[in-house]
């Protein structure tokens, strides 16, 4: 096994454990952002897809990495829009109550 | 790559993780969301000023297309469509990894001469598992989107002998990632092997009925997230390893989650085909009679309550008919009642979906309460209103053995003062198991649309 691959394995088990923590903190109420928001992080494949359409010459794989930018720029600029445009819609009551973090 | 990129991506991982600490609370989602963007955005400039990059047409082209793509999609989508929205863009998140890693593959073989020396194994291994996972993700997406959009009969597709076909194209596609990384320099094998996954990303979300489609679509999120982490193994990739593994974890945190509020493994869901033999289930009915009463009869009561909790189901989004809810809602604790919703956690068709809903409809977040936060309050409660609900709140969930809902965590209505159902007809939830709650002393069944029950009903409250 490479060193690289073990690095990328060292990488990919300790944000495992940042996800498991981080995740399990997301209440209930923010389940459907949270995916919407999650789907436009993993589109990060767009770094990957940037490299391989801007290769120069015009190749398959040109064609095949600019295909993908479109694919996962849809991912991210969609995701990210679609979350905000949500949470957008969360308000908390606004009667006169105050917001003493009854629970 | 140089230090000062390396760096950067680092940072955008960061801002990535912070971005989903905070959605930890409603006050700051907006604001972590944000945080999210600005990672990505930070991702994608750095990428842009790499030095290997000798064109730019192809990129700039792709991300014009792309984000006016996303951002139509984004704008247009209905709030009922989420499901629909999230499948489709975990769909093309599978696809762009898919796509990266042949793509990197044809870049390897052609730079090393056709023959990969002082290429490990190890490479081949991950472009092996990263379209495998891409191309399951993308195809088992779009199914998972034509049944969402109703495109596709939503009832599981069933034949003969499914699993095993499943299982041997599984198995073959595992021989061919052996050969491919035996012999990287013929490219069939790999094309072999994204065949047959999309072969299998359809054949294996098809069996799969359209209420179990919430864990389809936060299962095929994690893959969506896996796919990205692979593409980062292939490239070398930190910040994609990061990512992907983040939405990875994500998806597979919320896939048990909705397993568990159904009281079924994943393994039940992804292989039992439940919802095909729906007549099959529906119990030999017994006469019963339950009490019809109007909306009158509801208003009267209402008036009469203290305390009020609605138990919301996908029927009322069906029936569009949150905002008249909210409206009585609102009319209601006007006059001092306390009046919250009960959420279960498959309200919906998507983890946390119904939330949406109801926020879409104006009502406050803070009126949204979890089932465990609740559930023990129903005792308490003057009214039970349920609104397009059934499986999660019949009680064969607590008692009947042989029923399939045995076990699976339920609102404890039946334990409020009075019970208010407006239903449609006393047809049995997708279970198949008819409901007593509905024929329970307490229970007052008010039949009709919603929509037009709530209109009605707001109309006489109004007077």
């Amino acid at each position: 096994m490479s060193e690289t691959l073990m690095v990328s394995i060292t990488i990919f088990t300790l944000a495992t454990f940042i996800g498991i923590e981080v995740i399990s903190k997301v209440p209930p109420l923010l389940h459907t952002p949270l995916m919407s928001g999650s789907n436009a992080i993993s589109g990060i494949t767009v770094v990957g897809s940037i490299l391989s359409a801007g290769e120069g010459h015009a190749g398959l794989s040109v064609i095949l990495g600019m295909i993908a930018v479109i694919f996962a720029t849809v991912n991210v600029v969609g995701g990210f829009l679609v979350t905000d445009r949500m949470l957008g819609m969360f308000k908390k009551e606004k009667s006169g109550k105050t917001d003493n973090n009854a629970a | 790559m140089n230090i000062l990129t390396s760096f950067a991506y680092l940072v955008a991982a960061v801002l990535f993780i912070l971005g989903l600490k905070l959605l930890s609370s409603p006050r700051t989602a907006r604001k972590g969301n944000i945080t999210g963007a600005m990672g990505m955005l930070l991702a994608i400039v750095v990428t842009m000023l790499d030095r290997n990059i000798l064109d730019y047409t192809f990129i700039i082209a792709g991300l014009v297309a792309g984000g006016s793509i996303g951002a139509f999609l984004a704008y247009k989508v209905e709030m009922t469509a989420m499901p629909q929205m999230v499948g489709l863009l975990n769909g093309f998140g599978g696809a762009a990894s898919t796509l990266v890693a042949y793509a990197e593959y044809l870049k390897m073989t052609a730079r090393e001469g056709g023959m990969a020396a002082g290429t490990t194994g190890d490479v081949w291994v991950t472009v092996s598992l990263s379209v495998l996972i891409g191309t399951i993700t993308f195809t088992g997406s779009m199914v998972a989107f034509l049944k969402l959009q109703g495109l596709m009969k939503s009832a599981p597709v069933l034949y003969k002998m499914q699993k095993q076909i499943n299982a041997v194209m599984f198995l073959a596609t595992v021989a061919l990632a052996v050969m491919f990384v035996l012999d990287p320099t013929d490219p069939l094998p790999l094309i072999a092997i994204i065949a047959l996954s999309a072969v299998l990303g359809v054949t294996t979300v098809i069996p799969i009925g359209g209420a179990d489609m919430p864990v389809v679509i936060s299962l095929l999120n994690s893959y969506s997230g896996l796919a990205a982490a692979m593409t980062g193994f292939v490239i070398n990739n930190s910040v994609l390893i990061v990512s992907g593994t983040l939405v990875g974890t994500s998806g597979l945190i919320l896939t048990n989650i909705m397993c568990r509020a159904m009281n079924r493994s994943i393994f039940n869901v992804l292989f039992a085909g439940v919802g095909a033999d729906y007549e099959g289930a529906v119990t030999e009915s017994v006469e019963r009679t339950v009490v019809r009463y109007t909306p009158d009869d509801a208003a009267f009561i209402l008036e009469n309550a203290q305390s009020i909790i609605i138990v919301p189901g996908y029927g009322l989004a069906v029936a569009q008919a949150q905002h008249v809810l909210q409206e009585i809602a609102t009319l209601l604790s006007a006059d001092g009642r306390t009046v919250r919703y009960a959420i279960h956690p498959v309200a919906g068709r998507m983890p946390g979906h119904m939330n949406v809903l109801l926020a879409e409809a104006n009502v406050p977040y803070d009126l949204l309460m979890e089932m465990d936060q609740i559930n023990d309050d129903f005792q308490s409660t003057d009214v039970a209103l349920v609104v397009g609900a059934n499986d999660v709140v019949n009680p064969a969930a607590r008692s009947k053995k042989e029923s399939p809902l045995y076990g699976m965590p339920i609102l404890n209505v039946d334990q409020a003062q009075t019970v208010m159902v407006l239903k449609r007809s006393l047809n049995p939830g997708f279970a198949g198991e008819d409901n007593d709650l509905f024929y329970d002393k307490k229970t007052m069944m008010v039949f009709g649309d919603a929509k037009g029950t709530l209109t009605n009903l707001l109309q006489i409250l109004k007077k």
